[in-house]
């Protein structure tokens, strides 16, 4: 980690209107929330199926894509990237100190409003605030690990990101079961089924394999992102 | 020490070679890289400064492979042509972070140094974003030069400044070369690099075409064969003016197309006007037909 990177790079990732907007669809879940609980009352399988489809399925993933290639992407894009890498500082070095700012960033701005969501609708009944809490903290971590990959590695993150959360984890997973075993959002789901009481949600993956695949993207991608910025070339306006 | 070597380094992109088979040698002092747009001076200095990976070849400073070695930064400073960098920062809070990340002693006092070196003081507190072009380059060659580097690499420093701009750029390098330091400097314009440089580098369509001080390259780029196309309104008569004179080595004419091949650009260019007033002969079309001359001479002459 280096202190100056990740301080630059909390300046630019907060500092413009990303912020405001990031936090606008915090408060949005929030407010979604308090207005189910004071329309329909207290219903566990209603708070299951609110978080699990619109912040694990919907928030997270978005934020981690948003805020994981928003750390390094845009640098990268216009070339300021240069002044980061032109210092006698281990490129993987500069890609933990990225990944730090991700997953704070996303864990903030995603995984403790769905900790508060829940909270607000279910209260502690259950551990159904904190199952879901915990499954956004991980996949908070994961989608920020992926992401920042994803923007070193190619000029198209976003795309590709999207293409990931919406095509593969969305729209393939509901038809396709094996796609649900390479899922990020199915692996932290594990960890809800596991944390939470009650039957609520189930996922497609047992939780020793959920565990182990998370520990694999999260340390394996920062381990390559690392590797593919030493070797990023960076050629003049010719 | 504090040499940068170019051994057969060539770069390409696909089909496309940017760089073909270059060996140079930069030693302390100015160096200027000239060139045509286009003619590989960007991928060099991408190269030198260990953005960019050769395709053959080695790039080394001092001895020591440059590509995938962020130690040589300690002795490296660069100043890119892009003018993107960290806009929502003030000039003073740019440097700083620069030394920052250096990792220097004494941040404060070495991004003060710097700032004072560019005389860019009294802006330093505002923000990047809202600099002149001519500022931004300067702030840009403070976080730059922030650990007082040895050899310090500059992609078209000039390019957007104002005539006194340039002229306080050049001083800094020229008092930079004076201290033994190696410098890189790469333009398009053969006057700025004459002006500045005490060893100037050509390069050509990707090739290392020339090498030397400023009169020797304006002596190469002049003084040597030299083929034009002519049209005229009396191809003939011409030719035997033309061939008349000793800076014209041999004339041709097939069909209605005039080649002269002459010795002495400077002499011929003034020959050929002379002659064609003095013989009456109307001139339509003077063209310089070998194609690699041509880029050379296309610049030459717009400078």
């Amino acid at each position: 980690m280096n202190g100056t990177v990740v301080r630059l790079t909390y300046r630019a990732l907060l500092g413009g209107r990303r912020a405001w907007l990031l936090l606008a669809m915090s408060v949005l879940l929030l407010a979604m929330a308090v207005l189910l609980r004071l329309t329909v009352g207290v219903d566990h399988q209603v708070t299951a199926d609110f978080l699990g489809a619109v912040a694990v399925a919907a928030l997270v993933p978005l934020f981690g894509l948003i805020v994981g290639t928003g750390v390094i992407g845009p640098e990268i894009d216009d070339g300021s990237v240069v002044y980061l890498l032109s210092k006698p500082i281990s490129r993987p070095r500069i890609i933990l100190s990225k990944f730090a700012v991700a997953a704070t960033g996303t864990v903030l701005f995603a995984a403790v409003p769905t900790f508060v969501a829940g909270l607000v609708m279910s209260g502690t009944a259950g551990r159904i605030a904190l199952g879901f809490g915990v499954a956004a903290l991980v996949a908070s971590i994961a989608y920020s690990a992926i992401f920042l990959l994803l923007a070193v590695v190619t000029r198209h993150a976003v795309v590709y990101g999207l293409a990931y959360a919406l095509i593969w984890e969305g729209l393939l997973g509901s038809f396709v079961p094996g796609a649900r075993t390479l899922s990020v959002q199915q692996w932290s789901l594990s960890l809800t089924e596991a944390i939470a009481t009650r039957d609520l949600v189930s996922s497609d993956v047992r939780l020793a394999v959920a565990g182990v695949l998370l520990a694999v993207v999260i340390v394996g991608a920062t381990w390559y992102a690392g590797q593919r910025l030493r070797v990023l070339s960076l050629a003049g306006e010719e | 020490m504090n040499v940068l070597s170019v051994d057969t380094v060539s770069r390409w992109y696909g089909n496309v070679v940017a760089v073909n088979d270059v060996t140079m040698t930069i030693g302390p002092g100015i160096t200027g890289l000239l060139g045509p747009n286009g003619a590989g001076k960007s991928t060099l200095i991408s190269m030198l400064g260990g953005f960019l990976a050769p395709s053959a070849g080695t790039v080394t400073l001092d001895g020591v492979t440059v590509w995938k070695n962020p130690e040589i930064y300690r002795t490296i400073g660069l100043v890119p042509e892009r003018e993107a960098s960290y806009d929502f920062l003030t000039g003073w809070q740019f440097v700083l972070a620069n030394a920052e990340l250096h990792g220097l002693p004494d941040p404060g006092a070495a991004a003060k140094r710097a700032l004072a070196t560019v005389e860019m003081e009294f802006a330093q507190g505002r923000k990047v974003g809202e600099y002149s072009k001519g500022m931004r380059q300067r702030v840009k060659m403070a976080s730059a030069l922030v650990h007082d580097p040895a050899v310090l690499l500059l992609d078209e420093p000039f390019n957007g400044m104002d005539p006194r701009q340039r002229l306080h750029l050049m001083d800094l390098l020229r008092q930079m070369g004076a201290a033994g330091r190696t410098v890189l400097f790469s333009s398009h314009i053969l006057e700025e690099v004459e002006q500045l440089a005490q060893q100037i580098e050509v390069m050509v369509a990707g090739r290392h075409a020339a090498s030397g001080d400023f009169r020797e390259i304006r002596r190469l780029m002049i003084d040597r064969p030299h083929q034009y196309v002519i049209r005229s309104s009396d191809d003939r008569a011409l030719a035997s003016a033309l061939i008349a004179d000793g800076s014209t080595a041999g004339v041709q004419l097939t069909d209605d197309v005039l080649s002269v091949e002459a010795v002495s650009f400077l002499r011929f260019t003034e020959l050929l006007p002379r002659v064609a007033r003095a013989a009456g002969i109307r001139l339509y079309e003077v063209s310089p037909t070998d194609e690699s001359l041509e880029s050379v001479f296309s610049y030459l002459v717009k400078s």
